[in-house]
């Protein structure tokens, strides 16, 4: 376990109400946990160079934030980056995300592009929503990422609705609908948990426990927060929880949670337990925590050293090897920012437009 | 006395239906309980039972009549030994004087509100933000009244989101600042259960935006019940939080609620501008009996003016604001909006035209004759507001005015309002969706055919 929190007990949890449940590893979840199932070297290097992309953007967004590019809130996933690397590696292609305003990290790895994403938060015409969403409201049909929500907990019942289509539909395709451990509180997620239970949606709810809701912990604002995953119990679904730090973990979990969804038994929680290193958006007091929890967290489970030390351990590659990779990375984060900045702000006309769509005489969109 | 049996009525809406069956006929002893006939609609059936205990002396009306008007009597039951004498078609009984409804209801009460409390002259006026003057609204009547408390997100600890509960939770404590978890619609009713239990709550939203998922019980519950109740549940609470848009939120965090809540009956709605009136205003709303909704404004919070520096500085709610005299057009805002007024106001001086700037404090109740005594006298009007102007508070000023002041109007009346689209991120198309210094100036230029 990643530190994040002691857990007892098997690595899946489900509520008594439940009688099936999808195989999990046996043995302690918590610190005690029996290593992830190893990653191949190409997964290695895979989740390295998905999550390096992720932190390095991340801190191109601050920067640009601090020049005045970017307006508003803008939340940054630096520390989280192993929950979406590993999950998106565990869903197949047509599968489906849904989250909160927390969002570059998901699209990143839904393989939006860099550019499109940066020229959003900067509200260039170029931006994913043509600069009409921001940082928080963006969204990619082609590559099936729902946004970008930012009222808490709203998209957990939109995942839902995407969940009930797919089943409706009969496309075979799940859905990740992503939300906090703040998030966790709202009335809407269990009105969700229990239709999605009652008719069996494909869903995945995965729920990023970072520990903070802005300046609330987690023992501050749940009850029982040491089994958040255990939350959906009394509706029969069942929950485990995760180290979110590691890359191989939340991968092992999200392949069977995937399954057990997809294969027509409902829906299923993961708690991922995780962290995050930046305030909650730009401007944050940061006086709910210690520097020297950050500091622990960063030096002792930061989920990208933790992949790159089994890349060097296992001599996967080279200390050049991951320099070119870096390299590589951040130019494609540099080619984004100079995108975002160069690319012109919307027409003045994109102001009415989008509001309502034309009718059509058939109907459908 | 023979008892008419009436057609029922199946629902409220039910006017007419058939009588289907009959299943007794003349001469029938029946007791009560008894069921006599069957009644239709196109919705529904329904089987019509003896109220009393008798014989059926007549049949009125015939099995499958169709049409036949509620209350139409269908048939005489007379107790033992009690003549037949009632007629076909005899009128139902009407209810008694008195409990029936006026034709024209009773005109809405007219309340008079005071006006401002007199400052005196050698009172002395500190300057100070907005923010300050709320914290130190609710602060003060905290020590007036230990059944004042405040609840929501970040609040205590956090000390507020924009920090508006500064020092409250090191003065009241943690049983009085409250902490609560992400979750509007259930602190909100929690709050308007506390009020109904005799406390005073203060329910911070960290935006208004947020009690979109609080809406139900705000208005189902808290500016409902006192009527519902026929007038034995108060409910004493203030839901407030900054309203409206701040800068660059994008769609889902910038919208000024003003007109959704200004629609309520049962709620009182304000909305200051200055620091002395947010601290006059908040104390008036924890201490006055009713819902209050008290829409703050993130922009405004930061900036200093001159409050009053009295023990007690109370204003009336209901009572606009005279900010600036003047002849020629009078421009109604409020909020935020009286910053692009006001400015507008200083540039429309330039050219020549003297506006009166009317700061409305409070939307609900309106004070519509502080309004329309300025239209007398200046016979144009411009209303202001960050909102969407489709059904908002311009269109309601507007009727208002037309209503009360129709021959004292020179133009038509205008108003300035948020464009009609959700709020654009871009920071040009945001400027474009926001009302504008320029927009007033213009439409008081063409109002007054300048
Ligand atoms: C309904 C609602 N209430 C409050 C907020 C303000 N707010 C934004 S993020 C946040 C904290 C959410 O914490 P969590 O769900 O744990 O997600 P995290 O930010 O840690 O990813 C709050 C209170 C909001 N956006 N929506
Ligand atoms: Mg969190």
């Amino acid at each position: 376990m990643a530190g994040a929190k002691k857990k007892g007990g098997s690595a899946t949890k489900t509520g008594s109400a439940s009688r099936s449940r999808p195989a999990g590893r046996k043995g302690k979840a918590a610190k005690s946990a029996p290593a992830a199932p190893a990653f191949s070297p190409e997964e290695e290097l895979h989740a390295y160079r998905e999550m390096l992309l992720i932190r390095r953007f991340e801190e191109k967004a601050g920067q640009m934030y601090g020049m005045g590019l970017i307006g508003g809130f803008c939340h940054l996933y630096i520390g989280q980056e192993a929950v979406v690397t590993g999950l998106k590696m565990a869903i197949e292609e047509g599968d489906q995300m849904i989250t909160s305003y927390r969002d570059h990290g998901h699209m990143l790895v839904c393989g939006m592009d860099p550019k499109g994403v940066m020229a959003e938060l900067t509200g260039r015409r170029g931006g994913y929503s043509k600069g009409k969403g921001g940082s928080m409201h963006m969204f990619s049909r082609e590559k099936n990422f729902f946004g970008g929500h930012g009222i808490v907990g709203a998209q957990v019942p939109l995942g839902a609705g995407l969940a009930f289509a797919n089943k409706y539909n009969d496309n075979g395709r799940i859905t990740l609908t992503f939300f906090g451990e703040g998030a966790l509180n709202q009335g809407q997620v269990y009105e969700s948990f229990n239709m999605a239970a009652l008719w069996k949606l494909p869903v995945v709810f995965v729920l990023e426990n970072n520990r903070y809701a802005m300046g609330t912990s987690v023992t501050r604002s749940a009850a029982k927060s040491e089994e958040l995953y255990n939350r959906g119990s009394i509706y029969g679904i069942p929950g485990e929880p995760v180290d979110g730090m590691d890359v191989r973990a939340v991968k092992d979990a999200g392949e069977r949670a995937a399954k057990w969804t997809r294969d027509g038994n409902g829906p299923i929680i993961l708690e991922m337990l995780t962290y995050r290193y930046r305030g909650h958006s730009m401007s944050d007091p940061a006086k709910y925590r210690t520097r020297e929890e950050v500091q622990k967290m960063r030096a002792e489970h930061d989920p990208i050293e933790q992949v790159r030390t089994r890349i060097l351990d296992a001599g996967l590659a080279g200390e050049d090897d991951l320099k070119t990779i870096d390299k590589e990375v951040r130019a494609k984060v540099s080619e984004a920012a100079e995108f975002a900045q160069a690319d012109a702000e919307p027409d003045a006309a994109e102001l009415w437009s989008d509001v309502l769509l034309e009718a059509t005489a058939q109907g459908g969109n | 006395m023979p008892t008419r049996i009436l057609m029922p009525a199946l629902s409220p809406t039910m006017e007419f239906g058939k009588l289907a069956k009959w299943l007794v006929k003349e001469g029938d002893a029946v007791s009560a309980g008894d069921i006599i006939a069957e009644i239709e609609t196109d919705k529904a059936s329904m089987e019509v039972e003896a109220v009393d205990e008798g014989v059926i002396t007549q049949i009125l009306v015939s099995e499958g009549a169709e049409n036949i008007a509620v209350n139409t009597p269908i048939a005489v039951l007379a107790g033992d030994g009690e003549e037949a004498a009632v007629g076909p078609g005899a009128a139902p009984v009407q209810p008694a004087a008195g409990s029936v409804p006026p034709r024209d209801p009773a005109p809405p009460p007219h309340t008079t509100v005071a006006s401002d409390p007199d400052i005196p002259s050698d009172a002395h006026f500190v300057e100070m933000t907005v923010r300050e003057a709320l914290r130190d609204a609710m602060a003060e009547e905290m020590r007036r009244d230990d059944t004042v408390f405040v609840m929501g997100e970040e609040v205590a600890e956090y000390q507020g989101a924009y920090k508006v509960t500064q020092g409250l939770l090191d003065e009241f404590g943690g049983t009085r600042v409250i902490d609560t978890p992400i979750t509007e619609h259930g602190f909100a009713g929690l709050g308007v259960g506390a009020a109904f239990g005799g406390l005073r709550p203060i329910v911070e939203f960290m935006t208004f935006n947020f009690a979109m998922q609080a809406m139900d019980q705000i208005i189902n519950s808290a500016a409902k019940t006192l009527y519902m109740s026929g007038g034995q549940m108060g409910c004493p609470i203030v839901f407030r939080g900054p309203n409206g848009a701040a800068a660059r939120v994008g769609a889902q965090h910038s919208q000024d609620f003003s007109s959704w809540y200004a629609h309520v009956p049962g709620l009182r709605v304000i909305a200051p501008y200055s620091a002395a009136d947010a601290k006059g205003l908040l104390k008036a709303a924890i201490r006055d009996p009713n819902p209050v909704v008290f829409l703050e404004h993130e922009i405004l919070y930061g900036q200093s003016f001159e409050v009053p520096d009295l023990d007690d500085y109370v204003l009336p709610i209901g009572k606009a604001r005279i900010l600036r005299e003047g002849g020629d057009v009078t421009l109604v805002a409020f909020s935020h909006g009286l910053t692009y007024t006001l400015a507008a106001a200083d540039r429309l001086a330039e050219t020549g035209i003297s506006a009166e700037v009317i700061d409305l404090r409070t939307i609900r109740p309106m004070d519509t004759a502080s309004v329309i005594a300025s239209v007398k006298k200046t016979n144009r009007l411009v209303t202001v507001e960050e909102g969407w102007s489709v059904c908002g508070i311009g269109a309601e000023i507007a009727a208002t005015v037309m209503g009360e002041a129709f021959d004292y109007l020179d133009a038509p009346v205008m108003r300035v309002s948020g464009k009609n689209v959700p709020m654009p991120y871009a920071a040009n198309l945001e400027k474009l969706a926001l009302p504008s210094v320029e927009d007033v100036v213009e439409a008081a230029k063409a109002v007054c055919y300048a």
